[in-house]
């Protein structure tokens, strides 16, 4: 990938970001912020990327190692967490009736 | 072209799309669960993709599993345990601590491709490549550290486990700051001209910038910088993308990052403050001190739960002012079980949510929808504010802050300009609180001081289950 077609993905990536979210209710604050919380342990990708390559480089295997143990601590964490938080508000409905 | 370089290709943009959806859907009540779960989806396609690329192409060792099963397990493990055990009362600690570790996750992945170059950043190295390779390789340090130490300093302010030091309110602060920016911009530009040693440097000055830059904000601003900080993460994400050249990471990275700043926007507006003061102007408390801390109380009414059972009895409508109290106390079904009450006696309970009652936006929304309490019955500030002069009673559990008058009479108050719940318009205002003690920014509330205000001192849950048998007693509830 060229660095310039990188710039244009980063561009196109952050516009996409700033037009997602319009209006959110208030009640929705908390989760969707630990959920895009969670989605920005993506870099978990660049942790395994560093651990595939690190061709039996002890410490750099160690490094990725644990900057995968971060980002996957960040992500299953902030999954669980917001299904917790949003399960509370989909039990409503059914007991509304 | 490789068939697993399609497949990756295919896997990415499916990834990318579910994500965007993801984000999209948690901003929708109805949408939520399910947009988180595929969002949860989209990542670990994600991973499919990626190990499957690398199985395809260059293979992937032994030594290399071994180190992917170690890390995933020990991180998933703990993130899976924190998050089921943590009490709904501590959300907010919880998603910064979350916030740091992927912060951290990007400065590790950073630092390591700094100290040992991987083969695809060693081979064809001219100039302009390289200089790509070391800035996004700072940027991803610098962005990455200051999320990490920013993040835990919020989270050990909101647990009560550091306070504000009073050093960090004077002008020295920002003094104190700006050393540290221009010191990791000197790092930064001696990393750039070769100097690799200078990456320890980068770490350690953006890593106390972080600590700088955090430390001084408190009060019902730690949920702005949470959310800002969560923005940060994702530059940090999309920062590492460009050193491990992956399309995928930096346009999500990019939108978690776009998507944290509107985020941000948003949390501001519904306080009255700008980024910038919550930036820059210092906690609350510390000015209040100075301004209109000294503030003694004159005219406390403090009463029995059996005359508030009285008069809640008398009432037609009754409005409900939860905050962090509340939640504190874990009264939220207690406080359901006296409105049930109420209810069946014909009287209409309302439930008025400050966007930042409790310690982070929708706090409150969360616990009381824990309670069962039906969607109906919240009122967002603007809705139910003009209510309050046609309302009998007012409860007040465990906020303080959020119903304080003076943030609209007293342009002196440190409050002043941040929207209220006009509770003082209402017949009789009710305060449960343990006792005289401040709110979160630890400013007196002239509220206590009204004619039309009684205090009822003990804690939320104590309270409320008094309340119940009084009104038991009254025959209230009871057809």
């Amino acid at each position: 990938m060229s660095f310039i077609s990188l710039l244009w993905v980063l561009l196109l990536g952050s516009l996409l970001g700033l037009e997602l979210i319009g209006k959110v209710p208030p009640t929705l604050h908390t989760p969707l912020m630990s959920g895009a919380n969670a989605i920005s342990g993506i870099t978990m990708l660049a942790a395994l990327t560093l651990i595939v390559k690190a061709e039996g480089n002890v410490p750099l295997l160690i490094i990725g190692s644990v900057s995968l143990g971060f980002a996957l601590f960040n992500v299953v964490g902030g999954f669980f967490v917001t299904d917790r938080m949003l399960a509370m508000f989909s039990r409503k409905p059914s007991n509304k009736k | 072209m490789n068939l697993s370089v399609i497949i990756k290709f295919v896997i990415d943009l499916l990834a990318v799309l579910l994500l965007a959806l993801g984000i999209k859907g948690l901003s929708k009540v109805k949408s939520a669960r399910d947009a988180n779960r595929l969002a949860a989806f989209a990542m670990s396609l994600s991973v499919v993709g990626l190990l499957s690329y690398y199985l395809g192409t260059s293979g992937i060792a032994i030594q290399s599993w071994i180190w992917i099963i170690i890390g995933s397990i020990i991180g998933s493990l703990f993130g899976a345990i924190l998050a089921k055990k943590v009490p709904m009362t501590s959300m907010p600690e919880t998603v910064a601590l979350f916030n740091g570790c992927g912060g951290m996750s990007s400065l590790l992945v950073a630092l390591g491709v700094a100290i040992f170059p991987i083969s695809n950043s060693v081979e064809n190295l001219d100039f302009f490549k390289s200089l790509i390779n070391e800035v996004s390789i700072s940027v991803s340090i610098f962005v990455g550290a200051i999320t990490f130490t920013g993040s835990i300093v919020a989270m050990a302010k909101l647990q009560g486990w550091l306070s504000t030091p009073g050093w960090t309110q004077s002008k020295v602060r920002h003094f104190v700051n700006i050393v540290f920016a221009v010191a990791s911009l000197i790092a930064f530009f001696d990393l750039i001209n070769g100097n690799t040693s200078s990456i320890w440097l980068l770490v350690i000055v953006s890593s106390l910038l972080g600590i700088g830059v955090t430390l001084p904000i408190g009060g019902a601003d730690m949920p702005v910088v949470i959310s800002l900080l969560n923005s940060y993460s994702g530059i940090a994400a999309a920062a590492a993308g460009f050193v491990v050249d992956s399309q995928l990471l930096i346009v999500a990275g990019a939108m978690v990052g776009a998507a944290g700043l509107i985020l941000t926007q948003v949390m501001c507006k519904g306080m009255n403050r700008s980024l910038v003061s919550v930036l820059f102007g210092g906690s609350l408390s510390a000015q209040s001190t100075a301004s209109s801390g000294s503030g003694e109380y004159t005219n406390i009414t403090s009463c029995s739960v059996e005359e508030c059972a009285l008069t809640l009895e008398a009432a037609n409508k009754v409005i409900i002012v939860p905050g962090y109290g509340l939640a504190v106390a874990q009264a939220q079904h207690t406080l359901r079980e006296v409105t049930k009450k109420l209810e069946q006696n014909g009287i209409e309970v309302v439930y008025a949510i400050h966007p930042v009652a409790g310690r982070m936006p929708g706090h409150m929304n969360v616990l009381l929808a824990e309670a069962d309490v039906p969607y109906e019955q919240l009122k967002e500030m603007d809705v139910v504010n003009p209510d309050f002069p046609a309302t009998d009673v007012v409860l007040v559990l465990g906020a303080n802050d959020v119903v304080n008058p003076q943030a609209k009479n007293d342009s002196s108050s440190p409050l002043y300009g941040m929207p209220v719940l006009d509770v003082q318009e209402a017949r009789t205002v009710f305060v449960i609180k343990r006792g005289m003690s401040a709110g979160y920014s630890g400013i007196k509330n002239d509220l206590f001081d009204l004619p039309n205000t009684s205090m009822v001192f003990g804690d939320a849950k104590k309270v409320l289950n008094d309340l119940i048998g009084e009104l038991k007693d009254l025959g209230v509830g009871e057809k």
